[in-house]
C-alpha cells in the first residue's frame, strides 16, 4: 500500500513535470526484494554476471530489474547455493523471480505492443501458427499440383517454384527481424542510462559477442557446468544449447547459400551431397535435432524450482518446433526421390514458417534480450563504481 | 549392520570426517539431526577458509606465514588457546583445499565487501551451502550412508570407549565414532542459563537472535558433559555474539543480517542515549563486541542512526532502514523519547571536531568533551533523509566444547579414549577459547574433522582386522 507521503511526493513530482517513478509490478517488486537480501550477503558473486552487477546498486529500480533478469541464465547455481532459499523465510530464489520478470520484459518491449501478449499463451501462439503454415502450403501444394503424393520432376521446385518460396518467406523473415530489432531497440534504450550510460563500443561489443556465442555464463564460475534436476553440476546443458544454436544457424546458413547459388551462380538445387549448402543443411539439421532432443529432456527433467513454470509450455513449445523444423528438413533427403516428397516438403514449409512468424513472440527472443543484456553489462563495467563500500 | 564408523553431525567437520573415514576404507553412517533441507549446520552460513600459506596460491595473494596466522589467533582468543593444537590447524590449512577441491568444493577471490581478507581468506564460490552440497554428493557417490532427521540423544560408553548410539530408540553400534554436532547455541533454556540475568533483572537471552541453524541444540554437548563424565574446555557461558538487524529472523539469519553502519553514525540505547565509541575500530574489528554491548542494554536493544552522507559507504543492510526527514520524526519511529534522543544527538553534533573524513583510515574525526566519545568517523549527523536500523544481539556459535587432543580424541579423566572422537564447533574451543577471526572456525572444522575420520577410520579398522585375526586362531 502506498503511504500518504509516498503520493503527496508523486503529486508533487507530477506537479513539477519532473518524471514520475514507475510504480513496480509485482514482479520486478519480488526480484528488487529478493536482491536486497543478495546485496546483503554476496555469496554468489562468482556466479555469473548478475551478482556483480547488482553490487553496483544499493536499490533496484524496475529498470534494473528488468536488466538483471535479463542477464540471469537461469543456470540455478545460485538456487542449489543459497543459505535463504526455500523452506527459509526469505524465500529467495533468483532464477525464478528473474525469470517470471523475463517473460514480462518479452512482453512489455514487444514490436507491436499489442502482440507480446502472443507470449503469454505461447503454446497455443505456438500450436496456431503451425497450423495455419501447414495449411497454407497444403492449400499452394494442391492448387498448384492438385496432389502431395508425387514424384516431382524438378525436385522442391517442382512442387513449390522458388520465387513463390522466396515470396512468401523474405516478407514473414524481414517482419520478424524488423520486429525483434525494434523491440530490444527499446530496451536497450531505456537499459542504457542506468547501467553507466556510455554507448556501447567495439571492447564490449566483443565480449558480449564471446560471452553470447560460448554461453559464458553456463559454466557456473568455476567451469564444472550449469544445474538441470539437482545441485550436481552438468555441461549437458550447455551442449545441448551449442547443438541447437549452431545447428540452427547452419541450417540458415544452407538457406542462405542455397539463396545466393540460385541467384548469384544461376545454380538450382538440388546441390551434391558435397556441396556447401548440403553439408551446412545436413550437418546442422542433425545437430539441431540432436540438440532439441537434448534440451526437450533436460527441460522435463529440470528442478521445479528452477524458473518460471509458467513459460514450460513456450520453452517446450520452441523446442518442439525446431526439432521439427530439423526433422522435416532431414526428412526431405530421403523422400526426394519418392512420391512422399510434396507431403515433407509442406510439413518442412510449414513448420519453418511458423518458426519465422512467431520468432518475435516467442523463446527466440531470450537471445536477443540477453545478448543486449550482457551487452550493457560489458558497457556498465568498465565503468567506474559509485559506490564506495567502507568494508572494501 | 556392521559399522565401521559413525558420524553424528551433518555440517563441514561432519562430512570431512566421513570423507576421510570412507577414503581410508571404514564404512560409514553419517546422521544428521535436520531434514535435507536444512543440512549442514552453520557450516552452510560460511564463506571461506583461514589458510596459511607462505607464497601467492591460486585465490589467495601474498603469503599468510604460519607464525602470523598463530600471533593473530594469539590475539583473537587472548592466550585462551592449546599451541600444539592451533599450529596443528593451521598448518593442516596450508595443504587441504586439494583435497577440498577433490571432492567438489571451488573456490574464488574474495567477495567484494571482504576485499580485507584477500590475503588470509580462501572463499567458497556460492559459500559454504555449495561447499556442504558438495560434500554431501561426493559423500552418497563413495557410498556413505547418510540419515537426515536423525538427531542422536545419547551414547552409550564403557570405560570411554564408545560402544553405540541411540537414536530414535534405535541402537546403533560402530567400531568407532565421531562427534561432529555442533555447540549449544540454538538451546534457548541453556542460553538464558549461560548469559544470567542483567542487573536491571532482565534475562538478555530471552532477546538473542541466533544467526545458525536451528538445530544446534547440544544434546550430546551436554549428555557427554553432565552423564559422561567427559573433559570439557571453553567458558560455558560464553558465546560469539554481534549486533544484528533486530528484524531478522529467530534462526538462520546468516551474514546477510549485519549492520554495517555503526561506525558512520551514532547508535543509542532504548533510552535515547549513547553508551560506547561507535568509532573506536573498523567494523570488521569492532563488530563482534556489539553484540555483548547491546545485550548490556535494556530491553537488549540498540539502534544505529545515520544520516545521508553514509549512504553508500557501508553493505547494504538486508531490510530498509527507519527514515525519517527530521530527527524528530526518526525517533518517534523507532519509538524513543524524541527529547532525549534530540538531547543525545545535539551534544554529540556540537562535540564534533572538523577534520578529514575518511571511512577506509582511522580519520581524525573525533568528538571533544563528549562522554563516550566517538574517536573516528565523527561527523554531525545533520543530513537528511535519517536513518535507523534497531540492533539485537544475534549469536553465532558458543565456546563450550570437548577436550580434545592432536589425535582428535574425547577425554574422559584425562585419558582419552579409544574409538571416541570430536571435530567442529564441539571442539573449537581447544583452539578458539574465545573471539573470531573471520574462517578460523572452518578451518579447525576441516582439520579435525579430517583428523577425526582418518583416526576413527584407522582404529575401526584395525579392531576388525584384530578380530577376524583371533576367529582366525580360535578356529
Amino acid at each position: 500500500m502506498q503511504t500518504l507521503d509516498e503520493l503527496t511526493r508523486q503529486a508533487r513530482a507530477l506537479a513539477n513535470g519532473e518524471p514520475t517513478p514507475v510504480e513496480p509490478t509485482p514482479a520486478e517488486a519480488e526480484v528488487a526484494r529478493q536482491m536486497q537480501i543478495c546485496n546483503a550477503c554476496r555469496y554468489c558473486e562468482g556466479f555469473c554476471a548478475v551478482f556483480p552487477a547488482m553490487t553496483r546498486r544499493l536499490s533496484f529500480e524496475p529498470v534494473d530489474v528488468h536488466f538483471l533478469a535479463n542477464l540471469c541464465h537461469n543456470c540455478g547455481a545460485c538456487l542449489h547455493a543459497c543459505q535463504y532459499a526455500p523452506p527459509h523465510e526469505f524465500a529467495v530464489n533468483v532464477p525464478q523471480a528473474m525469470a517470471v520478470v523475463r517473460g514480462q520484459t518479452y512482453v512489455d518491449y514487444a514490436w507491436p505492443p499489442g502482440l507480446g501478449r502472443l507470449y503469454q499463451r505461447n503454446g497455443l501462439t505456438l500450436c496456431v501458427a503451425l497450423a495455419l503454415g501447414l495449411a497454407l502450403f497444403m492449400a499452394l501444394a494442391l492448387a498448384a499440383r492438385g496432389t502431395l503424393w508425387m514424384v516431382p520432376e524438378q525436385g522442391f521446385y517442382g512442387v513449390f517454384p522458388h520465387n513463390l518460396l522466396v515470396s512468401l518467406f523474405a516478407p514473414v523473415f524481414c517482419f520478424a527481424a524488423l520486429a525483434l530489432g525494434l523491440g530490444v531497440r527499446r530496451f536497450l534504450s531505456e537499459l542504457r542510462p542506468g547501467t553507466g550510460s556510455a554507448p556501447a563500443s567495439v571492447g564490449p561489443g566483443l565480449e558480449a559477442a564471446q560471452q553470447a556465442l560460448t554461453l559464458r555464463y553456463l559454466d557456473g564460475g568455476h567451469g564444472d557446468g550449469c544445474h538441470n534436476e539437482d545441485d550436481a553440476h552438468t555441461h549437458w546443458r550447455r551442449r545441448f544449447h551449442h547443438l541447437t544454436f549452431y545447428g540452427f544457424m547452419a541450417c540458415f546458413a544452407a538457406t542462405s547459400l542455397a539463396t545466393l547459388y540460385h541467384y548469384g551462380l544461376g545454380q538450382a538445387a538440388p546441390y551434391g551431397w558435397f556441396s556447401l549448402p548440403k553439408l551446412f543443411g545436413v550437418g546442422g539439421g542433425l545437430a539441431l535435432l540432436a540438440g532439441t532432443t537434448g534440451l526437450g529432456w533436460l527441460r522435463l527433467r529440470r528442478h521445479p524450482l528452477h524458473g518460471d513454470a509458467s513459460q514450460k509450455p513456450m520453452d517446450l513449445g520452441f523446442i518442439a518446433l525446431l526439432w521439427l523444423v530439423a526433422a522435416t528438413g532431414l526428412g526431405l533427403l530421403l523422400a526426394r526421390a519418392t512420391p512422399a516428397l510434396p507431403s515433407v516438403l509442406v510439413l518442412h514449409l510449414g513448420a519453418v514458417m511458423a518458426l519465422f512468424a512467431t520468432l518475435p513472440y516467442g523463446k527466440f527472443a531470450h537471445g536477443v534480450f540477453r545478448s543486449a543484456a550482457l551487452l550493457r553489462n560489458a558497457v556498465e563495467k568498465r565503468q567506474p563504481s559509485r559506490l564506495q563500500l567502507g568494508s572494501d | 549392520m556392521d559399522l565401521d564408523v559413525l558420524v553424528i553431525g551433518g555440517g563441514n567437520a561432519a562430512l570431512c570426517a566421513a570423507l576421510m573415514a570412507r577414503e581410508a576404507g571404514a564404512s560409514v553412517l553419517l546422521l544428521e539431526a535436520a531434514p535435507r533441507a536444512w543440512r549442514g549446520g552453520n557450516s552452510a552460513h560460511t564463506r571461506n577458509l583461514r589458510c596459511m600459506h607462505d607464497a601467492p596460491q591460486d585465490v589467495l595473494v601474498d603469503a599468510y606465514p604460519e607464525e602470523e596466522y598463530w600471533q593473530d589467533l594469539l590475539k583473537v582468543t587472548g592466550g585462551i588457546t592449546n599451541e600444539a593444537l592451533a599450529r596443528l590447524t593451521i598448518r593442516a590449512s596450508s595443504n587441504c583445499r586439494d583435497w577440498m577441491r577433490s571432492h567438489g568444493v571451488h573456490f574464488q577471490p574474495p567477495l567484494s565487501g571482504a576485499l580485507h581478507v584477500a590475503r588470509t581468506n580462501a572463499f567458497f564460490m556460492g559459500g559454504g551451502k555449495a561447499l556442504v552440497n558438495a560434500y554431501y554428493r561426493s559423500a552418497e557417490k563413495l557410498g556413505v550412508q547418510i540419515r537426515y532427521e536423525a538427531p542422536v540423544e545419547r551414547l552409550e560408553l564403557e570405560d570411554g570407549r564408545f560402544v553405540a548410539a541411540w537414536q530414535g530408540g534405535q541402537r546403533i553400534t560402530a567400531r568407532a565414532c565421531v562427534l561432529a554436532a555442533g555447540g549449544f547455541e540454538s538451546n534457548r533454556e541453556w542460553l538464558r542459563e549461560a548469559w544470567g540475568q542483567n542487573p536491571d533483572g532482565s534475562w538478555p537471552a530471552d532477546n538473542f537472535l541466533i544467526r545458525g541453524t536451528r538445530f544446534n541444540r547440544g544434546v550430546l554437548l551436554k549428555h557427554l558433559q553432565d552423564e559422561q563424565g567427559a573433559d570439557m574446555v571453553g567458558d560455558p557461558s560464553q558465546s560469539h555474539c554481534v549486533a544484528i538487524d533486530a528484524r531478522a529472523p529467530l534462526y538462520d539469519g546468516g551474514i546477510c543480517t549485519r549492520i554495517d553502519c555503526v561506525s558512520l553514525g551514532v547508535v543509542v540505547n532504548q533510552l535515547g542515549q549513547r553508551f560506547y565509541d561507535e568509532g573506536e575500530d573498523f567494523w570488521p574489528k569492532r563488530y563482534a563486541i556489539w553484540g555483548r554491548l547491546v545485550a548490556q542494554q535494556p530491553g537488549q536493544i540498540g539502534y544505529s542512526i545515520i544520516d545521508a552522507k553514509a549512504v553508500g559507504r557501508f553493505m547494504p543492510p538486508v531490510f530498509p532502514g527507519v527514515k525519517a526527514n527530521t530527527l524528530e520524526d526518526l525517533a518517534r519511529q523507532l519509538g524513543l523519547d524524541p527529547a532525549t534522543f534530540m538531547q543525545t544527538l545535539g551534544a554529540y553534533n556540537a562535540a564534533c571536531r572538523p577534520g578529514h573524513f575518511d571511512h577506509t583510515a582511522l580519520d581524525d574525526c573525533r568528538t571533544e568533551g563528549l562522554s563516550p566519545a566517538k574517536t573516528h568517523w565523527a561527523r554531525p549527523i545533520d543530513t537528511p533523509p535519517f536513518y535507523g536500523y534497531a540492533l539485537r544481539p544475534g549469536i553465532t556459535f558458543t565456546y563450550l566444547g570437548l577436550k580434545v587432543d592432536a589425535q582428535a580424541r574425547a577425554h574422559f579423566g584425562g585419558q582419552p579414549s579409544r574409538n571416541l572422537y570430536v571435530a567442529g564447533e564441539m571442539m573449537a574451543g581447544n583452539v578458539l577459547g574465545k573471539g573470531y577471526t573471520a574462517g578460523v572456525g572452518m578451518s579447525i572444522g576441516t582439520a579435525f574433522g579430517r583428523i577425526a575420520g582418518q583416526q576413527a577410520a584407522l582404529g575401526a579398522l584395525a579392531q576388525k582386522h584384530n578380530k577376524k585375526g583371533a576367529a582366525h586362531a580360535n578356529a
